[in-house]
């Protein structure tokens, strides 16, 4: 669920101070993206399974309306049942109301974004239902009552030491246990299995789902979501109407970009499929909730809207230089990262999260490594454009920022206001400059730059009047 | 070759020794370089800032500016990633389908200097001397948004007497971001931190970069700390005899 934000600056000056977080952050995204590099380099035409990736996705987005009743025709012809989700409250209702209906009062989940996006583990405690995460790292989340921190690997804020303590805490008779990965694997895998064989129904997201055929299709690492989705009479899949894509055999395409992508894997372990019902054969019960919670807020943005591309990979967290400093819970959103400063404050219709798509210094490399090519820079910036003319976050009329560009603008329009304005930046310097540096901390804006950092301050000619007295003013280009 | 010299607001007002040394690079290399005294900002810094409706004026402007140019060379490969790639986005945005027109026949015109040294003209020995220690940091805008690749190492390598030593995690962001390095301080200088490490881990007495506004970042936090390294511009490497 989306917590009340703090604004990115302050939620990441905090987790800047964490160098427990900086190190366990630093040591797993780079382990990640060197795995993703190797990967993605031993393929020829990767470039070309982007670009096909690319097509899909925005042929689903931009027929979204059609391929979404292909969908629901073809899941209800086997057997399955569709229910639609305004937004996260219609979704969390339809879930609860099966289970319940099921005679069920718990739910055993397979790791889901979209889950995590409306809240659904605590909107089923509120009717009583108890959600268990199967998958191992949001169950350690789940356990410390924490939030996760990255799309991909949820407890990435968390070392094996810190997960060893949430375990010894919270599960039943494992008090001694030690920190050892294989055993602290081996008493999650206890603590499951008792889940796995009892409860009756099972909760999932999607990855992707065909139209054409109604097949469902979830990929994982460990086969815990396996269990979920073929274990329980009753299964629930819950899934952001931008899953969809038209065809079974764009699964060809994606299940290549995706794992190389994501965990670095030619092949992920784990490749769940199913097409509805059957008898004697996984759960007797199917039931797909198509969620949009602000997806066609999204679509309606010509620019913004190749954000619903995302096939939630996490690469650009991965090589993210902010990422990889603050970590995910100083986004404050469920989908933390480059995709999450252009995802989340779409999602909320700019109404929350609009500070994030200034969480950028605009280095390009979630661009370069997205396997759908969303160019993340340009809607960054697109975005940026948009909550400022609508006025939010702190953008209002009488925002200094605002009347600082206004003026900027101006001096910038006309040459003699331009050069004016050079001459008064050398004054205004002079007094605070010593050696052509100013060494001292600026009050207002300048504060953070000259916290670390000394400003050079301008020297004495422009280079336009060493250009007027070099004697080339003959070829200025004044005509 | 007729050039016009497209030096940007932040180097025509700080750092003159740059645009002093892209002058005499493109004439040792045979260039007659002019100077449009009109030009002043390309308007990345509103574009990027959330501010398109001021940074149009100045796409027009900089459209009026150079359009009479066969080509236009600028030593930073920012500003020029924003003629090249935010222009047309930008007269689209504001449906002006002649300004639309007149920004791509102009923007593959608009070069980054070492780019334009080393690929357009073909020089990759300009007959520098820099008997020193050196590091290069690839600008992020030069490399993601441009695509001006190796184009700066090929000139620095054939600098006589350099000691060219590779940068460690070279191509991450050094933090600067334009705004981004005000807005959110604290992130772009644990970025910083980062970056200056790497510099210092090399042993180099100089970083350089093909994009000032990196090295003002970089720079002053070397200034600040003392570090007895000098954060300077390819060119005025380039430019050393």
């Amino acid at each position: 669920m989306t917590p009340s934000a703090r604004p990115f600056p302050e939620a990441a000056r905090e987790a800047l101070a964490d160098p427990q977080l900086r190190r366990n952050l630093r040591k797993a995204t780079t382990h990640i993206r060197n795995r993703r590099a190797v990967v993605v380099g031993e393929r020829d035409d990767w470039q070309e399974l982007r670009e096909a990736g690319r097509r899909i996705k925005a042929q689903a987005v931009r027929h979204l309306d059609r391929h979404l009743e292909d969908l629901e025709r073809s899941v209800t012809a086997r057997g399955g049942t569709v229910h639609w989700a305004r937004d996260a409250a219609e979704a969390n209702a339809i879930v609860a109301r099966i289970t319940r209906e099921a005679g069920s009062r718990e739910v055993i989940k397979v790791k889901s974004l979209a889950t995590d996006e409306i809240g659904l583990n605590d909107a089923l405690a509120g009717h009583g239902i108890a959600a268990i995460e199967t998958d191992l790292a949001e169950l350690i989340v789940q356990l410390a009552e924490d939030r996760p921190s990255h799309i991909l690997v949820p407890a990435i804020h968390l070392n094996r030491m810190e997960i060893a303590e949430v375990f010894r805490r919270h599960l039943p008779g494992e008090g001694e246990l030690p920190s050892d990965p294989q055993l602290l694997a081996a008493a999650a895998r206890r603590f499951l299995r008792a889940k796995f064989l009892s409860v009756g129904v099972g909760v999932s997201g999607a990855n992707f789902a065909a139209a054409d055929t109604g097949t469902v299709c979830v990929v994982e690492s460990e086969g815990n979501g396996r269990m979920c989705t073929t274990l329980p009479d009753v299964l629930i899949t819950v899934m952001g109407i931008e899953k969809v894509v038209p065809r079974f055999a764009d699964l060809e395409v994606m299940l290549q970009l995706l794992p190389r992508s994501s965990t670095g894997e030619r092949m992920n372990p784990y490749t769940s499929l199913w097409t509805g019902v059957r008898e004697a054969d996984g759960p007797r019960a199917f039931h797909l909730v198509l969620l949009d919670n602000g997806r066609t807020h999204a679509l309606a943005d010509e620019v913004g809207r190749d954000a619903l591309h995302c096939i939630r990979c996490s690469a650009c967290l991965n090589v993210c230089p902010v990422y990889e400093r603050t970590g995910g819970h100083a986004y404050g959103a469920t989908y933390p990262g480059p995709i999450g400063a252009i995802l989340a404050p779409q999602l909320a219709g700019l109404g929350d999260h609009a500070d994030l798509p200034w969480a950028s210094s605009l280095c390009g490399a979630c661009y370069e490594v997205c396997p759908v090519k969303i160019d993340i820079p340009a809607i960054l910036v697109h975005l940026r454009r948009r909550v400022v003319a609508e006025g939010g976050e702190g953008h209002g009329r009488l925002d200094p920022e605002r009347a600082a560009m206004a003026v900027l603008g101006r001096v910038f329009r006309n040459r003699r206001r331009y050069e004016t304005a050079q001459k008064a930046a050398r004054l205004g310097a002079w007094p605070l400059s010593k050696d052509g540096r100013i060494e001292r901390r600026l009050p207002g804006p300048l504060a953070g730059w000259t916290a670390v950092r000394d400003l050079k301050a301008p020297p004495a000619q422009t280079f336009r009047d060493w250009w007027r007295a070099s004697g080339r003013s003959g070829r200025d280009g004044d005509r | 070759m007729r050039v016009a010299l497209f030096i940007t607001c932040f180097n025509d007002t700080l750092f003159p020794e740059t645009g002093k040394a892209a002058v005499g690079l493109l004439e040792r290399v045979g260039c007659d370089v002019e100077f449009p005294l009109e030009q002043t900002c390309c308007g990345q810094m509103h574009a990027n800032s959330g501010y398109g409706e001021d940074a149009l004026p100045l796409v027009r402007r900089f459209v009026d500016v150079f359009e009479g140019h066969d080509a236009v060379v600028s030593p930073s490969g920012s500003c020029v990633a924003m003629v090249r790639e935010q222009y047309a986005a930008l007269a689209k945005e504001a449906g002006d389908a002649e300004l639309l027109r007149r920004v791509e026949a102009l923007g593959p015109r608009v070069f980054e200097l070492t780019q334009f040294l080393a690929d357009e003209l073909g020089v990759e020995d300009v007959g520098a001397t820099f008997p020193h220690r050196v590091t290069y940091h690839p600008a992020c805008h030069a490399l993601r948004a441009l695509g001006i690749g190796d184009a700066p190492l090929r000139l620095l390598r054939n600098v006589a007497g350099i000691d060219l030593v590779e940068l460690p995690q070279a191509e991450t962001c050094c933090g600067f971001g334009g705004t981004f390095a005000v807005k959110n301080a604290d992130t772009s200088a644990a970025m910083l931190t980062d970056k200056l490490r790497a510099v210092l881990d090399t042993g180099a007495e100089v970083v350089c970069s093909a994009d000032n506004s990196c090295l003002l970042h970089v720079g002053g936090g070397l200034s600040r700390q003392r570090a007895g390294v000098r954060a300077m511009h390819v060119a005025e490497i380039l430019a050393s005899r």
